[in-house]
């Protein structure tokens, strides 16, 4: 697949640009001397633009690799191949120290609000932390009262500076986490499965927090996660993942009102309406089958043994990922 | 919600008094509580050996051999004519020296290689963790009489002995949480954030091992009080005439057992004391320092 065909923008105004990224982890056996028998190919060749300003929607069932294309931007796992520009900088060639200044400007929330927030430290050091290592506030009075308009920013009381976080619920722990990625004044974040792991009510709440932070610090979101409603709500984009490739990107409206691969329709019909008389006369579009090991993934297009439009050609050849309509990308050679 | 009303949050807030502290302590850890006297009444006696105890525990009194337990001699006399009592006394503070100085200098250097490897990983780990299997390979002992042999006796030289097998033991323990702690998102959220290795080390990781590092470091202190009694009883630890425990079981346990069994009793039930005084203490500290068992 040549970069060249992928969805590009504009220079100006891309914030994040994804070329053509890899991600493989080694399979080992032996103890002693591991000898690698495999790969997983949990990012297997995606490539995205961000806007400013923009949110992007990354959705995909578990194991496609939404995660791991987040991992990736953030550093924390170096990717196999591909590139990862930030601001026209690529981010693979940045050292540690080079790496510093763009840790600022890109931060994460994570799925588990009990796991992300460290259980020995209070929320105040918590929050203030990262504003003393990168220099933001040097004054340690100013950085406290920093402190206490991100805890009112993020919907939290003041008295919470000297909690630990379990002696919080899961709804203030992760506004603590949406707080501690604000604390470096980041212009993108990367909301992993944000809001995945909390009750309804404190969903929609975390969601309007989300919507209202990215109004008012013109915020950047690259937004994984697995439930469409959600999506549909909060992103401009949304680009569908399955088995470590890009399978469709398009307009939210566009992509759920008329969704053309295959994979994205059966995840569409997944989604049920509330309301049970139309709920029951619906017709449903199941995927057969389970999701195939990443490690030896099916030939031609991955989801071919699971589709229900497959074709013979299907398992042979590797669909090219293409704009079949203006800003909407399909990788199926059936559309 | 963990928390719903107004009051609990001022319940909360509410700080407690030290001496509350250790009521709720000794409430709901008696054990611990039992355990922690015995080590204070140990840290006590070592640190006020000189007024406690009653005689030179190294002057020898030929008329008073083997006395047994009676108002002069509380505790009886040995075969030297040694005051048992204020040998006991004296020899806490061989005992808690060794223990201490051994367990926090071996946990701590443990801990910091423990915790370096797990967060390192991958080829540092790998190496670091085959020198570790190459230690943990001797037993305790074989490993101190090692150590003793090319060294020499001598308290220092005791101390050496007890430290290097505890540090691959420590580091082993501390990896493997460190390891698990390495993989949990606060970890990844602190390298998202751009902070050094030696503060994710240092604030991030270390205080999350405190656990099992805690019970470790009071296990160690046991443990290396009755390694330090059985080097001298072997002969290869602290010399006559310094005070140490295992010293006097050796100093003619066999010969006395029947005609004067004190001799052998009062240093043995002392080991005994100070080791499980010391296991009980380090369960109760982890179960309370650990705050999320705390509140249950």
């Amino acid at each position: 697949m040549s970069v060249e065909g992928m969805p590009q923008g504009q220079d100006s105004d891309v914030l994040v640009r994804v070329k053509n990224l890899k991600m493989h982890f080694p399979v080992t056996e032996g103890a002693l001397i591991p000898q690698v028998v495999g790969h997983v190919k949990a990012v297997d060749g995606v490539s995205f633009d961000i806007k400013k300003g923009e949110t992007l929607g990354l959705v995909g069932e578990s194991g496609c690799g939404k995660t791991t294309t987040g991992r990736c931007i953030l550093q924390l796992e170096k990717p196999t191949s591909g590139d990862i520009e930030y601001d026209s900088v690529n981010l693979g060639n940045l050292n540690r120290v080079g790496m510093l200044p763009m840790r600022q400007r890109i931060q994460v929330i994570f799925q588990d609000p009990y796991s992300s927030l460290n259980p020995r430290m209070k929320i105040g050091e918590i929050i203030s932390e990262p504003m003393h290592v990168h220099n933001i506030e040097p004054d340690q009075q100013t950085r406290d009262k920093r402190v206490l308009e991100l805890l009112s920013v993020c919907g939290l009381n003041a008295k919470f500076v000297d909690r630990y976080p379990h002696e919080m619920s899961g709804g203030q722990r992760q506004r603590v986490g949406i707080a501690r990625a604000l604390a470096v004044r980041p212009e993108f974040i990367i909301c992993d499965e944000a809001v995945s792991a909390l009750d309804v009510s404190i969903q929609a709440q975390v969601i309007n927090l989300l919507e209202d932070l990215r109004d008012e610090f013109n915020l950047t979101y690259l937004f994984i996660a697995h439930d469409l409603s959600v999506v549909r709500h909060l992103c401009h984009r949304v680009a569908v993942m399955y088995l470590g490739k890009m399978v469709e990107l398009a307009d939210c409206d566009e992509l759920y009102d008329n969704p053309m691969h295959p994979y994205t329709k059966a995840l569409l019909s997944a989604v049920p309406i509330p309301d049970p008389t139309i709920e029951h006369k619906r017709k449903h579009q199941v995927v057969k089958g389970e999701i195939p090991s990443p490690i030896n993934p099916p030939s031609g297009c991955v989801f071919h043994p699971r589709c229900i439009s497959a074709v013979d050609g299907c398992s042979k050849a590797i669909p090219e990922f293409r704009e079949v309509k203006p800003g909407h990308w399909v990788a199926c050679s059936e559309v | 919600m963990a928390v719903t009303t107004e009051a609990e949050l001022e319940e909360l807030a509410t700080k407690a008094s030290w001496y509350d502290k250790l009521k709720v302590f000794m409430r709901q850890q008696p054990l611990g509580a039992i355990g922690g006297g015995i080590v204070l009444l140990m840290v006590l006696m070592a640190l006020f050996a000189d007024f406690l105890a009653p005689y030179d525990p190294e002057l020898n009194a030929f008329e008073f051999m083997l006395v047994a337990p009676s108002w002069e001699f509380i505790l009886g006399t040995d075969q030297f004519g040694r005051d048992l009592l204020s040998r006991i006394v004296y020899g806490a503070r061989t005992a808690l020296f060794v223990g201490f100085t051994s367990a926090f200098i071996g946990s701590f250097i443990g801990l910091v290689l423990g915790v370096g490897s797990a967060y390192f990983g991958g080829k540092i780990d790998l190496i670091f963790q085959r020198v570790m299997d190459i230690f943990m390979a001797f037993p305790l002992i074989i490993m101190a009489l090692a150590v003793v042999a090319i060294f020499g006796t001598g308290i220092q030289n005791v101390i050496i002995a007890i430290t290097i097998p505890f540090i691959p033991r420590c580091a082993r323990v501390v990896r493997s949480t460190a390891l698990s702690i390495r993989e949990i998102p606060y970890i990844d959220a602190a390298r998202a954030l751009g902070y050094s290795h030696i503060r994710i080390i240092l604030r991030h990781m270390v205080p999350n091992v405190m656990a099992p590092f805690l019970i470790m470091i009071t296990a160690f202190v046991g443990q290396a009080i009755l390694l330090e009694a059985s080097l001298s009883y072997l002969g290869l630890g602290v010399q006559e005439p310094t005070p140490a425990w295992g010293l006097m079981l050796q100093g003619g346990a066999e010969e006395y057992a029947e005609s004067a069994p004190w001799v052998a009793v009062w240093p043995g039930v002392a080991i005994s004391l100070a080791v499980f005084g010391f296991n009980l203490f380090g369960d109760a500290i982890r179960d309370v320092l650990d705050p999320r068992l705390r509140s249950q």
